[in-house]
C-alpha cells in the first residue's frame, strides 16, 4: 500500500486499541495501521521493542506517522526509530498531537494519498504552536 | 583498563543496588510521577544481571552497548531510553577513544540531555550526572564524587520540575526528591564501590 501508515503508541493497550478502532471506523481500511501499549512487563508504559514491531506492521513505502500519548511514549518512539535505523528511520515521523484526534486526522489525510510531511502537519494542527 | 572480573562485579553491584532500593525509587516516583520507576529500573537491571556473565566476557565498549540496548528494550517508561542512551553512548565513545573515561562520561550525559530535551537544574537525573561529570573532570576522589552525587540528589528537592511527568505538577513538584536523580546517584555509588 502506498498510503502513509499510522502507528498509535499509548501507555495503555486499551487506549491504543480504542484509538485504532476509531480510526478504522471513521477512516476505513485504506491506511496501514498498527498500535501498541504497555511496558515490557505488561504494566502501563511503553516498550521500544513493541513500537519497533508496530512500525513494521504499519510499514508503507510512503513512511509511517506515529501518534504518542505521554513523555515516555515519545522518547521510546524516538529510540525505536533510531534502532530501526537505515533508510526506514528517515521515513518515520512522530506527530506532536493529541493521540485520539491526531490519529483520526492523520489517517484521514493519509487515506487521500498525502505525503508523510502533510500527514504530520495535519495532525499537528491540533496542537497549539 | 577494566577486567572481565571487575565488569562482572560492577554489573552485579548496580543490579543489587537497584534491587535494594527499588521500593524507595517507586515511593519517590509515586509522589511526583507515575510510581513505576523502581519496578522499571529493577526489570531493566535484572535483565542485565541475567546476562552478566556473557556481557562481562565482551570487550568493554561492546558490553556497554549491549547493556544500553538491553535497558532500552526492557525498562519501559521514560527512563529506558535515557539510561539506555547513557550506556550506548559510553560504549560508542570508548570504542573510539578507549581509556578516556571522563570524556566518554560527559558525552554520555550530553546524549541523555539531548534525548530528554532537558538540561541541568530541571529536577532530573541530569542534576546529578552533570556535577558528577564536573567532579570527574576535576580529578576528585571517589568519596568526593559520591558526596557531590548525594548533595545534588538532595538539592533536587527544592527545584521545580520542568521536564517529564513531574512537570505536570508545576509548583507542587517542589518539596520532593527527583527519583531519576536518586537512581543516578545509586548507580554512581554502585560503580564507585565496585571499582
Amino acid at each position: 500500500m502506498s498510503n502513509v501508515g499510522i502507528v498509535i503508541v499509548s501507555h495503555s493497550p486499551l487506549v491504543a486499541q480504542g484509538a485504532a478502532d476509531m480510526v478504522r471506523q471513521m477512516v476505513g481500511d485504506e491506511v496501514p495501521l498498527a498500535w501498541c501499549g504497555g511496558d515490557p512487563g505488561g504494566g502501563l508504559g511503553t516498550s521500544v521493542e513493541a513500537i519497533m514491531q508496530a512500525i513494521e506492521r504499519a510499514w508503507s513505502e510512503a513512511g509511517v506517522a506515529i501518534l504518542v500519548d505521554l513523555g515516555g511514549a515519545e522518547s521510546n518512539s524516538e529510540m525505536a526509530i533510531e534502532m530501526l535505523g537505515g533508510d526506514k528511520a528517515g521515513r518515520i515521523a512522530i506527530c506532536n498531537a493529541p493521540v485520539v484526534e491526531g490519529a483520526v486526522m492523520a489517517a484521514t489525510e493519509a487515506s487521500g494519498g498525502a505525503s508523510l510531511a502533510e500527514v504530520q502537519a495535519t495532525a499537528q494542527e491540533l496542537s497549539p504552536a | 583498563m577494566i577486567s572481565e572480573a571487575q565488569l562482572r562485579e560492577l554489573l552485579d553491584a548496580i543490579s543489587a543496588t537497584i534491587t535494594a532500593h527499588a521500593e524507595e525509587l517507586t515511593t519517590l516516583d509515586s509522589a511526583i510521577g507515575d510510581g513505576d520507576h523502581g519496578a522499571n529500573m529493577k526489570r531493566g537491571f535484572d535483565a542485565v544481571a541475567a546476562e552478566a556473565a556473557a556481557l562481562a566476557g565482551k570487550p568493554l565498549p561492546e558490553a556497554l552497548k549491549a547493556i544500553g540496548t538491553k535497558l532500552v528494550m526492557t525498562v519501559g517508561g521514560a527512563s529506558g531510553p535515557l539510561y539506555g542512551t547513557m550506556f550506548l553512548t559510553l560504549g560508542k565513545e570508548l570504542a573510539t577513544a578507549p581509556e578516556d573515561y571522563t570524556s566518554a562520561f560527559r558525552k554520555a550525559v550530553d546524549a541523555v540531555a539531548a534525548r530528554g530535551k532537558s538540561a541541568f537544574g530541571q529536577k532530573t537525573m541530569l542534576d546529578v550526572l552533570y556535577p558528577v561529570a564536573d567532579a570527574l573532570d576535576a580529578g576528585k576522589s571517589k568519596a568526593e564524587i559520591l558526596a557531590v552525587a548525594n548533595d545534588e540528589v538532595a538539592a533536587t528537592k527544592d527545584r521545580k520540575a520542568i521536564r517529564g511527568r513531574a512537570s505536570f505538577l508545576g509548583d507542587r513538584s517542589i518539596g520532593h526528591i527527583d527519583p531519576g536523580a536518586r537512581s543516578s546517584a545509586l548507580i554512581v555509588e554502585a560503580i564507585a564501590g565496585a571499582l
